[in-house]
């Protein structure tokens, strides 16, 4: 951090929180006065954004039914809901610290309740691939310094993350790549022509639906069997051009396999996810190949992290037997909402009012919600209790981790006068002890 | 701190146990044990909270020199294994956390279950340096214990360059400060060389301890030389940690000698020796040259040794060998996990069933026991399983039964492949029972003295009170499972096989001194090659919570016995 | 005229901008109520930019204005939609066990209305 003025400073090597590209080169103008970032060196337009937006806004820190309250009385009110809840529920925890997240869990342990990540709308379906055939992967370091094909499938980085190109994967120069972009052959399969397209050596145009199908075949060509023609019929992708890409694949140095969205959140979902991560296995019999889903928020593959490392499982975890249970579909947030099951909500920094399916915001609607998030949104307009906390990385540290498991410490930029969602979950979970203790007639005896 | 007039309940009198104290040469006498704050002393006021340990058996809190239970790796195998979990539930209590746990347990319920066992220190055995930072917030996570870590530089890419254009100063200076960055106890080989081929030769190998590594100019004995000569002249607390070359493969055993002899003397621990004492052809199938192994470590006093058993059930193959996940992943046909960290290491896990019928199995099984009962200096060849991978910590008191109880072992024995059995010495009917205070030995003064904790693995006077006391019991597995009483840092944690308190223990580490110019040199690789910037990659000392700084010792080489 | 067209709702580069500056403001709403279609099909459905149209399915409905895009770029019979609160009108709340309901690649009737 260097002063460059009285009330300008610069913090380097900070981090964007924004994607999960999680990029730790960014250089911070600060202006202390106007508590605003005011040039954000090597950010992207998303990240740019994400800088410049997220200033102090002359707002109450909490809200009780819409009326202004301090934190105190929110969390209070919060604690009191929590501790009367049958099913309580916690659920988001993506745009937020490591450290925060490791408060939500103690919380719902403490109130035998479930928790839940974005991770379950986003690549949870990879998380279930996973746990069915394993994984072949890498830090974004390493493709950086050898992949030598690189496919992405269903995803559009261009908008998503915008410099994973440049960063990690496709441009940059790396230590057996040395002429970046022209030592790499890229393959982006979609079903429309994103505008990551371009970037592409070959771009596949996939029929809507028919992932599945298409990655099958390339597993079976990998292995030598047949497959019909007709193949191009109900994917969309000729027979010759699958051979090609296979002869390719099996004769690079280096693969890799990014993919999105597009694989998790339609037909197939982890069926999906586990096809293209056994493809990138089976392909490891002839060369090395990794497979990586491409996460979404800054710090969702932290929360799979911890939440693992507390229970064991990495999302959709119930407590109410007194320890963890895990059960996609039964414990997951949008089941447990469209089901009208959960009682009480506790959102941390996530806008499930926002993206959720209808009948689950419906239900949200008609329980008690606590939401803690920096801005607002359609969450915090539904909630009962709404605290705004600090930014992550821009008005706290803490430790995030990169969509490839690398954990990175945060340099925060100024100071907040909202508190960071760690200190509001620790002192909820200190209420809600007492609290819970009275109701359980003082079996709770540890006090931290 | 005061030893007179205290009347707060951080004084306890242990009185009339039978104390098992080996590094302090009490074995089994029959003695009281003070204790003040969370260390032993040599006398507590009267009034001192007593535990009356009369009929059982005292001994300092177990040391696990070698096992995995934290970080990147281990979370990846904790999340592909659901269906381990679901039967194995591990509820919170009034001063516990819930957990799950199966061969890779959550954080806490490895803490409580390494607690409920009467260990209190446990060391991670294979941490890549960027991911040190995920290691400490789950040992953060892991209570109870004292724990730290070796950190995995024998593939790493920087030291490499540096070795192969001679730069030895520069690499001692770095080695230190790679130590230093990122808060590790020592330094961990594991299969040098191994890397480069796996990642960059479509998933070769290396196997010949004197084959060129692709194109550094540098052999992996090269690399396992600089790295024992280097550790011992920085006076780390524990030596140069190595995962040697060929781990599973027949005729490894020339490997490891190999790698022991490159030592000349100095200290060296070699880990899991069990999985590196194998006879035979490259690819055919292995027989035993564990008498071997265990006649070169107990006439070499510079070597320290974990067994590494082979325990029959379930378990996880977990570690920076990728070639040699892969070749488990072909042999069992269980998923797989690779995962590559730059510049740094490989990774691979699959999970694993040891079977007794399985000749194979049997085989590595009996030549655990026979390096155990071979082994003519406990204080140097230590217990262990090699945590996930040949089984888990929670079978060692199993193991201790089948050390001590001849008659048990034989039953075991006869129980699996006997094609395996009579490759082995074990069929002989050996005699040897291991002793409590041989047990003591391999399972705490041992490994406390090979990683240098002066205040673990005994209870003299000045003694970290890390102390468990078990009820005697002929049935020794059952008496190693449930200790009656555990005490850590003083504080009573289990009481009548319950836990009474919760407790946060240290994280221990290393800081050897360094040029901080050494700095400069290693900037501009990072710049180059990795994907994070150097500035944020040194651990801060916020992560370290709980602390202590283990001082090195310098320990000059010996010569052969 | 109402037509059966595939729905693929995903993230932008807009969105990801406008939500930075706040997801209750106008910039969000817009690009989140923006519908992009093939050009092809708008013209036969008689649709110009910034036309209003009615997706509707078993779920619910959501009235967004709609954005033409080259036959090449988006085939014909496609949508896409930025996330955002209309497009979560349209997703159902069944995961089939999976906890990830189905938020692309769903089917939806596409009807031009007529709003001021």
């Amino acid at each position: 951090m260097s002063e460059i003025g009285q009330n300008l400073r610069v913090v380097e090597h900070a981090t964007c929180t924004f994607c999960g590209c999680v990029c730790d080169d960014m250089d911070l103008t600060v202006d202390l006065d106007a508590k605003r970032i005011t040039k954000a060196k090597n950010a992207c337009t998303l990240g740019r954004a994400w800088f410049a937006e997220h200033t102090i806004e002359d707002k109450p820190p909490a809200r009780i039914d819409g009326k202004p309250a301090t934190t105190a009385e929110a969390i209070e009110a919060a604690a009191q809901i929590l501790a009367g809840a049958r099913l309580p529920i916690i659920y988001g925890l993506s745009d937020t610290t490591c450290e925060a997240q490791r408060q939500a869990v103690a919380i719902a342990d403490l109130m035998h309740g479930n928790i839940d990540t974005t991770t379950s709308v986003c690549h949870g379906p990879s998380g279930i691939a996973f746990q069915g055939v394993g994984e072949s992967t890498a830090t974004l370091g390493e493709i950086k310094n050898r992949a030598d094909l690189v496919i992405y499938w269903g995803g559009n980085p261009a908008e998503s993350h915008p410099r994973h190109f440049t960063r990690y994967a496709v441009t940059p120069k790396g230590m057996y790549i040395p002429n970046g972009r022209k030592d790499r052959y890229v393959v982006l399969a979609d079903v429309r022509r994103t505008p990551s397209a371009p970037v592409a050596d070959l771009f596949l145009l996939v029929k809507p639906g028919r992932d599945f199908e298409l990655l099958w075949a390339l597993r079976a060509l990998v292995k030598g069997r047949k497959i019909d023609p007709s193949i191009e019929e109900s994917t969309g992708i000729p027979l010759a051009t699958l051979e090609t890409l296979v002869e390719r694949m099996k004769s690079c140095r280096y693969g890799v396999l990014f993919f999105g969205m597009g694989l998790t959140m339609t037909r197939g979902r982890h069926f999906n996810s586990g096809a293209i991560l056994a493809l990138a296995t089976d392909l490891n019999e002839y060369t090395h190949f990794v497979a990586k889903p491409v996460r979404g928020h800054g710090n969702v593959t932290g929360a799979d992290n911890v939440v693992s490392w507390q229970t064991g499982y990495p999302f959709g975890v119930n407590f109410s037997r007194g320890y963890p249970r895990f059960n996609p579909g039964e414990f997951t947030t949008v089941d447990l909402l469209s089901r009208g099951e959960a009682d009480a909500a506790l959102i941390i920094a996530s806008d499930p009012g926002s993206n959720f399916p209808k009948r689950a915001i419906e239900h949200l609607k008609r329980i008690p919600v606590i939401v803690l998030d920096a801005k607002d949104t359609d969450t915090t307009e539904l909630a009962r209790v709404a605290f705004r906390t600090a930014t992550y990385g821009i008005n706290t540290t803490g430790t995030v981790y990169r969509m490839d498991d690398v954990p990175i410490t945060l340099r925060p930029a100024f100071d907040s006068p909202f508190p960071g969602d760690e200190e509001v979950l620790t002192a909820l979970k200190d209420r809600l002890r007492v609290l819970l203790n009275e109701k359980r007639g003082g079996a709770l005896r540890k006090a931290a | 701190m005061s030893h007179t007039g205290r009347t707060m309940g951080s004084a306890i009198r242990i009185t009339n146990g039978r104390v098992y104290d080996p590094a302090n040469g009490v074995d089994g006498c029959v003695q009281d044990l003070c204790i003040q704050d969370a260390k032993v002393v040599a006398e507590v006021p009267a009034d001192a909270r007593k535990i009356d340990a009369t009929g059982m058996v005292v001994m300092p809190g177990g040391v696990d020199i070698h096992c995995h239970i934290a970080g990147p790796k281990v979370n990846l195998a904790r999340k592909l294994q659901p269906e381990d979990k679901r039967l194995d539930v591990v509820p919170s209590t009034p001063y516990t956390r819930s957990g799950s746990g199966g061969i890779i347990p959550s954080t806490f319920a490895t803490g409580y279950r390494y607690a409920a066992m009467g260990y209190t220190t446990a060391m991670e055995a294979a941490v890549t340096p960027i991911g040190a930072r995920h290691v400490l917030e789950e040992l953060h996570d892991t209570p109870i214990i004292d724990k730290g870590f070796y950190v995995l530089l024998g593939n790493n890419v920087f030291l490499y360059r540096l070795l192969k254009e001679g730069r030895r100063e520069e690499f001692r200076e770095a080695v230190a400060w790679w130590v230093n960055a990122t808060k590790a106890y020592t330094v961990k080989l594991v299969n040098p060389g191994s890397d480069e081929l796996w990642k960059g030769r479509r998933n070769a190998n290396i196997s010949d301890l004197n084959e060129n590594i692709d194109q550094f100019d540098l052999t992996p004995l090269d690399v396992i030389r600089a790295f024992i000569e280097t550790v011992n002249d920085l006076g780390l607390p524990h030596p140069a940690h190595i995962h040697c070359n060929n781990l599973g493969h027949s005729g490894n055993a020339t490997t490891t000698l190999d790698t022991m002899r490159a030592a000349e003397g100095r200290r060296v621990h070699i880990a899991h020796v069990q999985f590196h004492s194998y006879g035979g052809e490259p690819g055919k199938n292995p027989t035993s040259r564990g008498p071997e192994i265990a006649d070169y470590i107990n006439s070499h006093p510079n070597i320290t040794a974990d067994v590494g058993q082979v325990m029959f059930g379930k378990a996880t193959a977990m570690t920076a060998d990728a070639p040699l996940a892969h070749l488990l992943k072909g042999v069992s046909g269980n998923k797989w996990v690779n995962a590559d960290t730059e510049n740094e290491s490989g990774c691979g896990i699959v999970p694993f069933t040891y079977q007794e019928k399985v000749y194979v199995h049997a085989l590595q099984w009996a030549i655990g026991l026979e390096l155990f009962l071979l082994s003519k200096d406990p204080w140097r060849i230590l217990l262990s399983t090699d945590h996930p991978n040949g089984g888990s910590f929670t079978m060692y008191p199993k193991l201790i039964r089948l050390l001590m109880d001849r008659e048990f072992r034989n039953d075991e024995i006869r129980k699996v492949n006997q094609r395996a059995i009579r490759k082995t010495i074990l069929g002989d009917d050996l005699a040897r029972e291991y002793t409590l205070s041989e047990i003591a030995i391999i399972s705490r003064a041992g490994p406390a003295r090979a990683l240098g904790l002066k205040d673990k693995g005994h209870l003299g006077v000045g003694a970290d009170a890390d102390i468990t006391i078990y009820e005697d019991d002929p049935d020794r597995e059952k008496m190693f499972s449930t200790p009656r009483y555990v005490l850590k840092d003083g504080k009573l944690i289990i009481a009548d096989h319950e836990f009474r308190a919760d407790h946060e223990g240290r994280i221990l580490h290393a800081t050897p001194a360094y040029d901080p110019d050494i700095e400069k040199a290693i900037r501009p690789f990072f710049e180059d090659y990795y994907s994070i910037r150097f500035d944020n990659y040194a651990v801060s000392d916020r992560y370290l919570h709980n602390h202590q700084v283990i001082p090195g010792q310098i320990i000059p080489a010996v010569q052969p016995q | 005229m109402v037509e059966t067209m595939i729905l693929i709702p995903g993230r932008s580069n807009k969105q990801g901008t406008s939500l930075n500056a706040g997801k209750l403001k106008h910039e969000y709403r817009e690009v989140t109520s923006t519908v992009e279609m093939n050009q092809d099909d708008m013209a036969r459905l008689c649709l110009k930019d910034g036309d209003a149209v009615r997706l509707s399915n078993t779920v619910g409905e959501a009235v967004v204005r709609c954005k033409g895009k080259k036959p090449s770029d988006l085939p014909s019979g496609m949508l896409f939609i930025a996330y955002g609160p209309p497009s979560s009108q349209l997703m159902g709340g069944d995961t089939a066990g999976s906890g990830m309901p189905i938020s692309k690649n769903f089917e939806v009737q596409v009807e031009r209305v007529d709003v001021p």
